[in-house]
């Protein structure tokens, strides 16, 4: 069933280029991409398969959900990506389906299965934000990017693990399960979005929605070897997103494909009264970007001025990252793109300002979960005893950690030479991506330092692994949108581990993002980056 | 209205301490004030106030005049304006004072997760409103804060609030001392403006054992008023508190009550010896629900620091919230304060700045209504006496209905009298409004009128007023219907007074032999012959000249 929604996918490696070490490999794309060279055909979007063979009666969506439900039973024991799957996935797609027979208008997403971050509020279903303190926790309403896609015919599959409140890198931090990645087992998924990447890549959902607060939709989609689509701050409503750090906070895209995170963003964006940082910003069709690979030009990219980030290629990058980048610089440069070196003097303060303002911000962020209306309460003679159980009990130990971390930087006395420091650094990186991004449309860099590491690897140093957000961080500082795609493969696991590129691009200008995205993916040689670890259902 | 209630405030006994040192409120004004009007103010209000005290002059109350007269008390108030918005500040739940418990609420004033706070433009609307009626520049961007604690009616663990750019800052209000406080006038600095929201409501078992949460207040929005350490008496903080009372409820921002607690006020009070440049340490006094109550609690704060300063216990006052017990018309410490809160007050992410245009607070200025400061001085101008400005321009109804009633014409001193005496007895017999009445202004300037006119009498006019009040109508329709005119033609008078005299011989024999008290049964007979409708003035004239006559 899934080998026809999915034709280029295949359990099998494909034969990529790998990046070994240090050594650097010969490239990825040749250097002059021929759009019929390839004897693997370019992926596909998902979402677009379905609508097709929905329309066609070819399949039927009850079909299309089955085939998910019976792929997650077999792959969540290994995997446990989700922390809730829907009981309703069945009748919804039945619902699909009356209506198709009866000749009915469905969405645009209808029959697509989509998997949703566990601190994405929906109605009825629990939402945790993978947390003690919340378990069990049903949210009255849905969350407006998940309404959105029910309106659209969308399927919510289930929640989809995560660090707990988005506080991490790995999906480790999640208080009721580790996420392994499935490229290879013995490897975190990355985070705090993990659940949500590893279950596109596992091919558990279509696509999913995850949340990006400093790399969190980026960084896991470069472990998994996914398209991770993080808009621009007010394109899409945080309405139902648990807030970690509010003024970072966005609600971004898992796919397999640019074109299905694009579409999927198209769906969830948008003004929302609801949502004061919202935009009202039009939100383009950005399906006419998808083009099949027949219509591109011979340099489909010409003219676009790509500049390539050098702060982000220094020291402290694995070597193989490191050649990936360059290689798919090289690759953008024989699509036509002019690319560039560009230097973000600010670059390297990101990082400890990012730490100062999301933790300040997830302090008070947090103080409404206190045990007194919702979620776990510990019940206690006292109050202050009641608060002190509840939150002691109810977080783990990275959120306290980042709690206290806040809780210090906004003390009277701190403020200034913290979290006022720390805006003051802001604004400057915001001034550099400006003047960088008025010489280009996009800007690239790796999208994290290394390829998954190891689960446990970096768990009792949380300096290593906060240093592993320096390719992202800033983006989220500056509102900017990103988008993460595969780009290559280092060694690593049983058959090599993804390597993602990050384009950035001007605020609300995801349609370059994903223009670019889209065309680099379809022209890239052996494209289609499939995690050779899984049973396969097909 | 606020101001009537607190012109007849009975002072209480002040028991302090062991030492049991009683006072009068005349006493503490005399060491609250320094400032030149104010010094009048002590010895007319003292004067005034004499008869109302009953505490007896004891030794102890001269030692403590002695005492007092060193020290100078320096006030702020914080005053908490509830707004009469129709839904709450970041949500469409209604705004509505109560309702059942938990029944006006919804995700975002519960704090649930993913809930995010939108404001509602009314209520910049209305800060805009009261800080230009405070006279306060505004703040083109202003923004919202976070200030953040913990307390089970706060669902969020912060309050949205503003910080350090309030939307209205440096102003100021000026009030009139009512007469029997010594009168005269004062200005006190207004030093910001904010808008924050409200929190829940705690509900205590009766046996203690748990609480219960009510988030219907939960996200109401309020204006926070701060004022300058200006204030030097309870008579000037009570008569602050009233004048904010007065303005919110003239713009109509909030229904100002005080036992609703939609209007609250928070006294800060420190003493420190006449001449001494530094404040003393700060008290601050709540539970404060009247007017009368802030003024009392305030005299005796100033008293119990004062014998503290006099004992050589300085350092016994304390930076600490006190509560007013009513009942025992005492302050008692409720918490102390180890050191100043930390609210770690940050920008709140969750909502953008707020921006005003000039044309916005252009249209909004043009907007505002006349003011209680403004009406009294017009009032004042007018030609009426303090007193009646003052009641007039208290309650905004009162003062609406006095200007349309003299916008019709009317004499301006009738219409204040009228007002001020048979009406407001009226009003308070029957626990009325002046917006109950069915009396139009139309109508009674036209009752002035026809006085004035002589079409009826006065004692006329009287009796119809108590109907027109009650059942509504027209003053001329009243008069036709029951033939009121009063009747001013001298040769009908002229026959009724012959009629009398003719009808009561004895009595005019006694008259003319010097009884003259007997003109009074002349007039009342030919009243009552004309059913009241007699010109008075007229029918004294002729009967004078009648009983007089030699015939």
């Amino acid at each position: 069933m899934l080998s026809t929604l999915q034709p280029p996918r295949s359990l099998t490696l494909l034969p990529f280029r790998r990046f070994h070490g240090s050594k650097t490999i010969a490239s990825l794309a040749s250097s002059s991409p021929t759009l019929d060279a390839s004897s693997v055909s370019p992926p596909q979007s998902q979402i677009l398969t379905t609508r097709r063979s929905l329309l066609s009666g070819e399949t039927t969506a009850s079909e299309i959900a089955k085939s998910y439900l019976s792929r997650i039973r077999l792959t969540e024991p290994q995997l446990k990506c989700f922390l809730h799957v829907s009981e309703n996935v069945l009748k919804e797609a039945q619902e699909i389906d009356q209506r198709i027979s009866r000749g009915e208008e469905v969405g645009p997403l209808a029959g697509v299965v989509i998997g949703v971050k566990d601190n994405i509020c929906t109605e009825g279903m629990p939402s945790t934000a993978a947390s003690r303190i919340l378990e069990h926790y049903r949210p009255p309403f849905d969350a407006t990017a998940v309404k959105k896609i029910k309106e659209m015919g969308g399927i919510v599959v289930g929640k989809t693990n995560m660090d707990e409140f988005g506080m991490g890198s790995t999906t480790e931090a999640s208080a009721f399960q580790v996420t392994a990645n499935p490229w290879d087992l013995t490897r975190v998924p990355g985070g705090s979005s993990g659940g949500s990447a590893a279950a596109v890549a596992a091919n558990q959902c279509m696509v999913s929605l995850g949340s990006d607060t400093g790399g969190s939709v980026r960084q896991p989609a470069s472990f998994c070897g996914v398209v991770g689509l993080k808009p621009t701050y007010g394109r899409v409503s945080r309405f139902g997103l648990m807030a970690y750090a509010s003024s970072l906070d966005v609600i971004g895209c898992f796919g397999s494909t640019v074109a299905d995170a694009g579409m999927l963003l198209h769906a969830v964006s948008g003004y929302d009264r609801f949502d004061s940082t919202s935009s009202k910003q039009d939100v383009p069709e950005f399906e006419s970007q998808f083009l099949s690979m027949d219509s591109f030009e011979s340099k489909p990219l010409k003219g676009v001025r790509v500049g390539l980030i050098r702060e982000t290629l220094e020291e402290g990058v694995d070597s193989g990252v490191r050649s990936a980048t360059q290689e798919a610089a090289s690759h953008l440069e024989a699509l036509g793109c002019l690319v560039t070196e560009v230097s973000l003097p600010s670059f390297s303060l990101g990082l400890p300002a990012y730490y100062v303002i999301a933790s300040s911000e997830s302090s008070s962020n947090l103080s409404r979960y206190d045990g007194v209306r919702y979620g776990n309460q510990v019940m206690a003679d006292e109050l202050n005893k009641l608060y002190d159980c509840s939150r002691g009990q109810g977080f783990g130990g990275e959120v306290k950690m980042r709690i206290l971390m806040g809780t210090y930087a906004l003390s009277a006395g701190y403020y200034d030479a913290y979290y006022k420091r720390a805006q003051q650094v802001r604004t400057l990186i915001r001034k550099d991506f400006k003047a960088a991004l008025d010489h280009n449309d996009i800007l690239i860099s790796p999208a994290a330092p290394s390829a998954a590491y190891k689960i446990g690897e970096k768990k009792d140093d949380p300096l290593a692994m906060y240093a592993g957000d320096i390719m992202t961080v800033n983006v989220n500082l500056a509102g900017l949108p990103a988008i993460v795609l595969p780009c290559g493969l280092v060694e690593g696991g049983p058959s090599g581990l993804p390597v993602g590129l990050q384009m950035i691009g001007a605020a609300f200008d995801e349609e370059t993002l994903l223009k670019v995205g889209h065309i680099f993916e379809q022209t890239l040689n052996g494209s289609g980056f499939v995690p050779p670890t899984l049973p396969n259902v097909a | 209205m606020s101001t009537t209630l607190f012109r007849t405030i009975q002072p209480n006994h002040f028991t302090l301490l062991t030492t049991a040192l009683l006072r009068t409120r005349r006493t503490s004004r005399h060491i609250s004030v320094r400032c030149q009007t104010s010094t009048t103010t002590q010895q007319s209000s003292s004067q005034q106030q004499q008869p109302r005290t009953s505490a007896p002059k004891n030794h102890g109350s001269n030692k403590l005049d002695e005492i007092l007269k060193d020290y100078e008390a320096v006030i702020g108030i914080e005053t908490h304006v509830q707004l009469s918005t129709s839904t709450k500040a970041f949500c469409s739940c209604p705004n509505s004072y109560g309702s059942h418990p938990n029944t006006s609420i919804c995700p975002v004033c519960m704090g649930l997760p993913g809930a995010l706070p939108v404001l509602s433009s009314k209520v910049v609307d209305f800060g805009v409103r009261l800080g230009l009626a405070l006279n306060c520049s505004l703040s083109l961007k202003s923004k919202f804060d976070r200030k953040q604690y913990f307390y089970p009616d706060l669902p969020k663990g912060y309050q949205i609030s503003q910080f350090d750019v309030p939307i209205a800052s440096g102003g100021y209000v000026d009030v009139d001392i009512p007469l029997e406080f010594g009168g005269g006038h004062r200005r006190f600095g207004i030093t910001r403006v904010h808008m924050e929201e409200d929190a829940g409501k705690l509900l205590h078992s009766d046996a203690g054992d748990y609480s219960q949460v009510d988030l219907n207040r939960a996200g109401v929005p309020l204006l926070e008023i701060v004022s300058e350490p200006d204030i030097r008496s309870g008579v000037e903080a009570a008569e602050y508190g009233s004048e904010m009372q007065r303005i919110v409820r003239y713009l109509g921002v909030s229904n100002g009550n005080m036992q609703e607690g939609s209007l609250r006020c928070d006294v800060n009070i420190s003493i420190r010896p006449i001449g001494q440049a530094e404040f003393g340490t700060k008290v601050e006094i709540k539970n404060l629900n009247a007017f009368s109550a802030m003024s009392r609690a305030i005299d005796y704060e100033i008293t119990r620091q004062a014998l503290l300063y006099n004992q050589g216990q300085a350092d016994q006052i304390v930076t600490e919230t006190r509560l007013w017990d009513e009942g025992a018309q005492k302050t008692v410490t409720m918490r102390k304060k180890e050191g100043l809160a930390d609210y770690r007050y940050f920008p709140e992410p969750d909502l953008p700045e707020v921006i005003l245009t000039q044309e916005y607070v252009d249209s909004i200025r043009a907007s505002l209504p006349e003011l209680p400061e403004a009406k009294r001085r017009r009032y004042e101008a007018m030609g009426l006496g303090i007193q009646d400005v003052l009641f007039l321009a208290n309650d905004v109804s009162v003062a609406e209905y006095f200007d349309e009633v003299i916008g019709k014409g009317a004499d301006v001193k009738s219409a204040a009298n009228w007002l001020m005496s048979d009406i407001a007895a009226y009003l308070k017999n029957e626990e009325l409004s002046i917006s109950d009445v069915k009396l139009t202004p139309q109508e009674l300037a036209e009752l002035i009128a026809a006085i004035k006119d002589e079409t009826i009498s006065g004692k006329i006019g009287k009796q119809i007023l108590f109907e027109l009040l009650a059942k509504g109508g027209t003053v001329q329709g009243m008069i036709k219907e029951k033939d009121l005119v009063q009747i001013t033609d001298p040769v009908e008078i002229e026959k009724m007074i012959m009629k009398v005299i003719s009808e009561s011989p004895k009595q005019l024999e006694q008259y003319r032999s010097g009884k003259t008290k007997l003109q009074g049964f002349f007039t009342g007979q030919v009243m009552k012959m004309s059913k009241g409708k007699a010109n008075p003035a007229l029918l004294n004239k002729i009967l004078l000249e009648k009983l007089n006559a030699k015939d």
